[in-house]
């Protein structure tokens, strides 16, 4: 009975003296706090910027390997001497189907031998012309394999110029650091220059998204759920009155979106 | 802006013409990339686009016969358009219906696998990619660039060549033109069958062949008003684009669960 006794008097004492202890320590650290809030709000701040460096300037640079085509080429240079202007390389081939990237074929007429000064010609000449070996251009713009994409569609019947896209590559110099997501494998000019993904110009990025922007533009502009009531309709007949071609009379093949169906894109 | 009548590319299978070949299952496979296993005897986990199934009227000999029955994805439009069973229940919009062709797309980039499409279609014609598909070696280089392969956890179906389509498209367009003559887009299964047993085009124009064949009847959704012409399950009100010939009245019947007094008189379907 008193060893039990005892033993709850312990219990009681040692109760008793974190208490005390506890109390205690809060006085301390309500002395402390005076003190170190600069320093508190200064490490935030600096772990704020630190975090903003990590992933506006240092993801990037490590998201992204950096690699040289295997020659270079001057744009301004070839558009000058060639006839046809950006199809003279850039064509179409009968059938509808575009031929993108050049292939020896189309350089073997002029550099058949070396023409002028520049190292990378005769890199090309030496290393690929005389040998009969394809240049293995690394393509700015190749789309994930589920992608469909017609040339002839765009440019031949809906009449866009190649810079909506492409921006002003006929009027460089020099080709540019080809650089690749490590992650995907996809070049950086699907996803953008801008690592945010904002966009300026329409050739800045080469998402869905910007496809579907301009795509969408053509079909319905009115919200999918809303597009079945009739007061959607008789909006719509009146935007088509106002504005040709914008309303949902005119809305895209789609059942599920209202919008072009998704086969148009994707194969 | 007057709206262009739209396209509902359909195709009619003369089932007295068939011989069961398999050719179409052939030219189909090869033209869309369907992957194949090693080990293609558990026919429930095979995938084919296009299957050749065999009937028989079950009577005993001198009196036997048997058809052969190719199937390809219906394309179903249903009770209005794009109400096909697979494309309603779809909850990732992965499967969709296009009101410009008539055809019914999968896009595999967008599917996540619930199989929920493979449920509501009735005719089997929906398949499941258990495994990544293993090409033996080198066969990689044989794939078709326009057709992209599939991945694990997807379903796929036949897309009546849709890719087939884009490219006459492609070619139409050099050419100044955006509509397409009826030979300029025919399916693989098509062009590849020797007997000439199936008939690929445009349902809505009276100048090709398969209208001639089947003459859809647009007021019964589409219900073929040619006596040989039928439809899979025409009375589950699904609506398919591919109709058979038949001059046999019990592969007629066959194309529909029928009882057995029940005659086969072009009935309207359960809503009228």
């Amino acid at each position: 009975m008193s060893a039990l006794d005892d033993n709850a008097k312990e219990i009681a004492e040692d109760a008793g003296g974190e208490e005390i202890a506890t109390s205690s320590r809060e006085i301390n650290t309500k002395e402390q706090d005076n003190g170190a809030g600069g320093p508190i709000i200064l490490f935030f701040i600096i772990g704020l910027f630190a975090s903003l460096i990590l992933g506006w300037v240092i993801f990037p640079k490590l998201l992204y390997s950096k690699k040289k085509q295997p020659i270079d080429f001057n744009h301004v240079l070839h558009v000058a001497e060639v006839e046809d202007g950006c199809e003279s390389c850039h064509f179409f081939r009968e059938d509808g189907t575009y031929s993108g990237v050049p292939k020896l074929e189309q350089c073997i007429d002029c550099h058949d031998e070396i023409q002028g000064i520049s190292h990378d010609e005769i890199k090309f000449v030496e290393k690929y012309v005389s040998k009969g070996r394809e240049v293995p251009w690394l393509i700015y713009s190749r789309q994930p394999d589920c992608v469909f994409f017609s040339h002839a569609a765009h440019v031949k019947a809906a009449k866009i110029d190649c810079v909506t896209c492409h921006g002003h590559i006929g009027e460089s110099e020099n080709l540019k650091i080809y650089e690749e997501s490590r992650i995907t494998g996809y070049s950086r000019d699907i996803w953008g220059k801008s690592i945010g993904g904002f966009k300026k110009n329409t050739w800045d990025r080469m998402k869905m998204d910007d496809c579907a922007e301009c795509h969408r533009k053509n079909t319905a502009n009115i919200s999918r759920t809303g597009v079945k009531t009739p007061t959607n309709r008789l909006i719509g007949h009146i935007i088509d009155l106002v504005s040709p071609g914008t309303s949902v009379s005119n809305k895209g093949g789609s059942v599920q979106t209202e919008r072009d169906a998704c086969f148009v894109c994707h194969k | 802006m007057k709206h262009k009548k739209a396209k509902k590319y359909g195709m009619v299978i003369d089932l007295d013409k068939c011989t069961g070949c398999g050719s179409c299952m052939v030219a189909c496979m090869a033209e869309n990339n369907v992957p194949f296993r090693k080990d293609e005897s558990n026919k429930l986990l095979s995938i084919t686009w296009m299957r050749v199934y065999k009937l028989t009227n079950g009577k005993p000999f001198p009196n036997t016969d048997i058809c052969y029955l190719p199937r390809p994805c219906m394309h179903c439009e249903g009770q209005h358009e794009g109400h096909s069973p697979c494309v309603t229940v779809c909850p990732a919009i992965a499967t969709d219906y296009n009101i410009e062709t008539g055809i019914v797309s999968q896009i595999y980039t967008r599917c996540f696998g619930c199989r929920y499409c493979m449920a509501s279609c009735p005719y089997h014609a929906r398949y499941f990619n258990w495994w990544d598909p293993v090409w033996p070696d080198g066969m990689e280089k044989y794939l078709s660039p326009n057709v992209s392969p599939r991945m694990r956890g997807v379903v796929e179906k036949c897309s009546f060549c849709f890719h087939k389509y884009q490219l006459a498209k492609e070619k139409a367009f050099m050419k100044g033109r955006r509509e397409l003559k009826e030979d300029e887009y025919q399916t693989a299964c098509t062009q590849a069958c020797p007997a000439d047993a199936i008939t690929f085009g445009d349902l809505n124009n009276p100048n090709h062949a398969v209208y001639r064949m089947a003459k859809p009847d647009p007021k019964h959704h589409g219900r073929p008003t040619n006596p040989h012409a039928f439809r899979l399950l025409e009375r589950l009100g699904t609506n398919p684009k591919v109709y058979y010939l038949s001059s046999r009245e019990w592969v007629r019947r066959a194309g529909d669960n029928y009882l057995e007094n029940e005659s086969i008189a072009k009935k309207p379907a359960h809503h009228e």
